[in-house]
Order: C-alpha cells, then structure tokens, then sequence
C-alpha cells in the first residue's frame, strides 16, 4: 500500500515545498471562486456585465491557452510531418503541454458558460453550423482527442506493453496531420469569432485578416513557447533525462528560435498589410494608437530583431529570454483583441476582478502540478526511462488486494 | 498487380495509396455532407409573411405603456419605479434581463424626442448566425425567438449584436439570455405584440414589413419637413423588422450607425475556407511527408523506425 502511495503521490516528506504551499493556496481559492459561481452566479465573481459579456476568462483561459498550446502541433508537424527528427526529445513534452494547455481551456470554458452542463448538446444536436463557435468548439474537442491519441504511446511504454505500442504508432503520422489541420482551423476562427463586432473592435484591430493573424501568430507561440517550455522542464526536471539521451537542447533552441525568427517577420509584415488596408494611420496618434505600435514594436518587430540576434551569435540562453519575451507578447495581442480593443468606446471599460484572476491562476497552478506529475512517472523528457512494467503493476494489485 | 509477389515494393506503395486515397475519400465525403447541413440552414430573408413595427419617434411622448403591457405579456418582475413615473426617463436606460424593453429620452438640439428600444429582429440576425447550437431561431413571421432549453450561455449573441440586445441573467446559478420574442406566441394567436397594442399614440404600427416600409416612406414623402429622409431599419445590418422613422438624426437617438452587409456575412468568407483547409492541407501535408520521408530512406535506409513511436 505504501508502494502504491509512493507511485501515485511521490515521497510525502517532501510534499511541503514552498513552492507547493502558494500554488496549494492559490488552488484553494480557486475552488472557492468555483463554489461561489455555482451557487451565486457568474456576475457575482466576475466584473463582467450586460455590455462586456467576455472578460479574462475568455481572453486569457480560451484565447491565450489555446495560442500557446499551439506547441504540440507545430513540433509534431516539424518531426513527423518535415522530417526533421532532430526535433523528436521536444515532440513527446509539446503534446503534453499542449493537452494539458486544451484541457485546460475546456475547464475555463466551462466556468465561463452559463450552462456547461449542456455542453454536450453541441454534438448532440449540431444545429449551429453557420457559427463560427460551432466549428471552435467542434476542432477543440477533435484535437483535444488527438492530443490524447498522440500521448498515449509513451503510457504503453511506461506500463511496457512495447506490442500495443508499436501497433499504435502506425497512427502517428495521421494524427499530426489531422492535428495539423484542426489547428488551423481553430486557431484561425479563434480570430473570426471577431469578425462578428465591426462596431466593438477597434478599428486598428479590426481586420478581414484576423483569422491569419490568429493562425500565424499561434504558430509564433507555439514555437516560442516550446523553447520557453524545454528550457525550464529540462532544468527542473534533468533528473528524468536518461543518462542515453544526449542530444543539445540549445541547438535545437537555436533552430526554434530561427523558425520564429522568420515566422514573427512574415507576422510583422501581414499585419502592416492590414493597417495600410484598414486606412486608420489617423488613429495611431491616440492612446488606442499607442496600444497597437507597442504591439506592432515591441511585441512583434524587436523580438524578431532580438530572435535573429541570439540566433546569429549562438546565445541560447538569449533565445529563451526572447521566447518568454514573445510569449508575453502574443498574450498582449489576445488581451487586446478580446478586452483592451473590444468595447473600446465603452466608459468604465471593463477590467477583471480579482477573482477572474485568481481562478485564471489556479488553472495554470493546476497545469503545472498536473505536467509535473506525469512528467515524474511518464516516460516524457526521454524514452530510455526505467518503466513501471506491467509485472511491478500486478504485485501492486496483489498486495493491495491481499490487504 | 496479381502477376506480382505479394512483397513487392510497388504492391506495398499502391495498396497504401489506394487506402491513403479511401481515407480522403471519406473526409471529402464528410466535409461535403457538412457543407449542405450549411446550405440548409440558411436564414430566411424577408418574404410575404415577415411582419415589423414601424416606430414613429414624432409621435412618441413618452408614456411608458409599452414597457408596462411587455411586463405583464412577458410576466416580469416589477420595476423600483412604477410606469407611470416620469422621472425614469431622466436617464437613459437598457433593456435588461426583466425589461425587454425600455423607452429614452433624448435632447437633441433642445428638442426632447423619446425613443422605444427592443430586439430589432434582424432579416438576418447576427445573434443566430453566432449561436453555437442556433438557439436564436429565425421564425418565418420575422421574429427571433430564443430557445432556453438549447442555450449553453456562451454570450457570443451579446458579443456579436450590434443593438446590444440579448441580456444575461449574470445573478442566477443556471443563467439564461433574456430579449424580446416579438410576442411570438401572441402572434401565432393571431394577437399583434403587446406593446404595439398598448401604444395610446399610435407611435407603434404592426403589419408586413414590406408595407410598413411603403408607409414609412409616404410618410416622409407626404410630410417632409417632419422626418429626417431615412428609414432606420430598411438596410442596416441587411434590414430589421423594426423601423424607425425620426425628426433627427439616428445616432443622435443611440441607434448605431451600420451599413447594409448583413451580420452572417462577416463571418461567411472565413468559414467558406474551412473545407478547403479540410482538404487541401491533408494532401499538402502527407506530401510533404513524402518528400522528406524519402530523403530519408535514401540516406539512412530506413523510412518508419524513426518518426514513429
């Protein structure tokens, strides 16, 4: 019994960490926020209202977390897809967190909906099929799906079922193209989902383009996040690398880092494309005109600038300060589109209340504990990991049996 | 193929394809299905039948008994201010969750104009097109209703209604949209809306929307100092069932100014290229796979060991 706590639990000396005990207290107040939209309703944790419908959960839970989930497609693409296996220690941690990342986003939708129990009436009864949000939600379900298919091989090594391992993989070409292509769709319609408020959208946000600036600039979060993402797990968690495995993680930063590189300056230049078509430069001289150059400048030119530097002088650790740069930058972007811009002409413009981010934290507190918790017991950083084995899972069961 | 060993390479490669082929047979097939489920749902455009309500803002004053008669018709709570009490219109209010709908007045160029608001019932409603499970239903007699058994409460309707219309019930466990139905179910009684019957003015014309606009246009035609040249109504966001007719200008009276496009449009071009991408990136992308897959078997003679797992 006490094995088996150890195998689900890990060592509970050491369970009290300071790190454990805020993200344990942020988890609690989380869980209240949800206890309290249950019973007293959304408006009574939320700032939002009959004018501002969609706040930070949308904005941050939804847009962002789905932005940058976009890591386990474009690195399963860039493996399976173009060939490139230099690519393949990074695969097995980008589809984690990027499941982890769509599940979450299904449980922020869930606490934004007024009536989540209801969700499965979408496939039940699809009848909304002219709507953008029919086909969001249907591509998030499908992916979500296909994220799990393209995981679950590393949990048939860990219990070393290496048959029904071998059988599975023959799907994983199929399932990064199909992820492939239920990516661009609902990373792009996460953009046309504003298409619908011409008069609410700030005009220099505005655009027909949206959905490939949304496209686009996901795959420029998902590589960045990748590079943000290994640095840090291959940091915390060496422990789990296999003394075998010893391919260069700052080479492949680097590589990474020279993808986005190109990606932020075709991103740069589509979006100048949509400025100049939109014909607001009267607009870019007022506070809301600001917003967009900071975005334009800072989120998106210097850190293409920055990339290609840390690329050109081979600094990987510069590339990961750049890849955390630009994933702020994309959440800026989200932020500006689904609360800064939207609404823009409303006074008091909405701003989330302190349990809207409270609980957003918590979600992103549980992501964590949840990919570490794997990561401790999967084989996800390397495939060469001692596994559990399916023997050492029936002594389990036969001592937790006998008791 | 029968004349050649089962092992062949050249058997291997075009059983495969025909099964590659199969596969995006079957999702050509379903995306096709998909599409006509697209062309069936169609919203309807003003026929024969499409009723609407003329608003004559000049003979409007303000008396509220519009949003008494929607009260009681719709059975909502009460209000702190009672309807005969005229200091409600000191300020300019919104529909709500237990209002439906409201009356404003504004001072334009010192001259006081009062102003009814309500679901404008789109031709083509933004808020059905946007619905994930379209529990905005389009009915034939012009009026969108909303079924509460469906909605999800997502509040894509309020994001997308240019008019602001549907309002969330933000208060309750289990919240809801609440709108004006155009008294629907008076109206399949053969009653006109309640509000239009409880107008003692006249202000409020029910019938076909296709006369009301004729009338709305004689009007201006027989008396045209009276009326501002325009039929609120007749082409913004591609025609509503409520019409509008004013002695100034539309913005001035908090109606927004759109242009003809209808609301389904804006979002039509990005969703006609769903089934392209569903198409066209498979091929791409296993294309892709090809080229780079035989690169690799030239090099390294393997081609499955690696990229599987």
């Amino acid at each position: 019994m006490k094995k088996l706590i150890h195998l689900f639990m890990g060592d509970p000396k050491k369970m009290f960490t300071p790190f454990n005990i805020v993200s344990g207290i942020i988890l609690a107040m989380g869980f209240t926020i949800i206890g309290m939209r249950l019973i007293y309703g959304i408006g009574a944790v939320t700032n939002l209202d009959q004018d501002t419908p969609w706040g930070l959960w949308i904005g941050f839970d939804v847009l962002c977390g789905v932005a940058l989930a976009a890591g386990g497609y474009s690195i399963a693409a860039t493996t399976h897809l173009f060939g490139l296996h230099k690519y393949e220690p990074l695969v097995r941690p980008a589809i984690l967190t990027g499941f982890l990342g769509y599940v979450l986003v299904v449980l922020g939708l869930v606490l934004d909906l007024g009536q989540p129990w209801r969700m499965p009436f979408v496939m039940l009864f699809p009848r909304g099929v002219t709507s953008v949000l029919f086909e969001v939600g249907m591509c998030v379900t499908a992916y979500t799906t296909v994220q799990l298919l393209e995981f679950i091989p590393a949990f048939w090594e860990w219990l070393g079922l290496e048959k029904v391992r071998q059988f599975w993989s023959r799907m994983t070409i199929w399932l990064a193209a199909i992820g492939v292509v239920l990516s661009t769709l609902h990373q792009s319609s996460l953009g046309s989902l504003f298409l619908m408020a011409p008069t609410k959208l700030h005009p220099l946000w505005y655009s027909n383009y949206l959905p490939v600036y949304f496209f686009v600039s996901s795959i420029i979060a998902g590589l960045s996040m990748v590079i943000v993402e290994s640095s840090v797990s291959h940091r915390l968690f060496s422990y789990r690398l296999s003394p075998g495995s010893h391919f260069d993680l700052d080479e492949l930063t680097l590589g990474l880092g020279k993808a986005a590189a190109a990606v932020l300056y075709v991103y740069f230049f589509i979006k100048l494309i949509g400025l100049a078509e939109g014909g607001h430069w009267n607009l870019l001289n007022t506070t809301y005109g600001y917003i967009f150059i900071t975005e334009m400048i800072g989120c998106i030119f210097i850190p293409c600038m920055l990339y290609v530097y840390g690329v050109r002088t081979q600094n990987a650790g510069f590339v990961r300060f750049v890849g955390l740069w630009t994933v702020l930058g994309i959440m800026f972007n989200r932020f500006n589109v689904s609360m800064v811009a939207l609404n823009w002409q409303l006074t008091p413009h909405y701003y989330p209340s302190w349990m809207e981010i409270m609980l957003s934290a918590s979600l992103v507190v549980l992501g964590i504990w949840v990919f570490r918790w794997i990561v401790n017991r999967l084989p996800i950083m390397s495939d060469e990991m001692p596994v559990v084995g399916t023997n050492t899972l029936k002594a389990l069961w036969a001592q937790a049996k006998a008791r | 193929m029968s004349t050649k060993p089962m092992n062949t390479p050249e058997k291997g490669a075009s059983s495969c394809s025909r099964r590659n082929f199969l596969k995006l047979a079957g999702i050509g097939g379903a995306v096709a299905l998909s599409d006509l489920a697209h062309a069936s749902e169609q919203t309807a455009s003003p026929g024969k039948g499409a009723k609407g309500v003329l608003v004559d803002t000049t003979l409007c004053v303000g008396c509220r008994q519009c949003e008494e008669a929607c009260n009681s018709a719709n059975r909502l709570p009460k209000p702190d201010k009672a309807f005969d009490d005229e200091s409600a219109l000191d300020e300019i209010r919104k529909t709500s969750p237990t209002a439906y709908t409201v009356v404003n007045r504004y001072n334009v160029n010192n001259v006081s104009v009062t102003r009814k608001q309500q679901c404008m019932h789109c031709v083509e409603p933004a808020c059905s097109s946007a619905c994930i499970i379209y529990a905005m239903e389009k009915q034939p007699n012009g009026a969108v209703t909303y079924r509460d058994d469906l909605c999800l409460g997502c509040r894509y309707c309020m994001v997308s209604c240019p008019f602001d219309m549907p309002k969330f019930e933000y208060s309750k466990a289990a919240p809801l949209i609440k709108k004006c139905q155009f008294c629907f179910d008076r109206q399949v009684e053969g009653l006109q809306p309640a509000c239009v019957e409880a107008c003692p003015m006249e202000a409020l014309k029910f019938g076909n929307r296709n006369e009301l606009i004729d009338e709305a246009k004689s009007r201006i035609y027989t008396q045209p100092n009276n009326y501002i040249h325009h039929v609120y109504g007749e082409h913004e966001a591609g025609g509503t069932s409520w019409l509008y007719l004013a002695n100034v200008p539309f913005e001035k009276l908090g109606l927004p100014m759109l242009n003809s496009k209808p609301y389904p449009e804006m979002t039509a071009g990005a969703m006609s290229t769903v089934p392209m991408i569903m198409l066209l990136w498979p091929v791409l992308l296993m294309g892709f796979h090809h080229f780079t897959s035989g690169k690799d078997d030239a090099h390294n003679g393997h081609s499955n060991s690696r990229h599987v797992r």
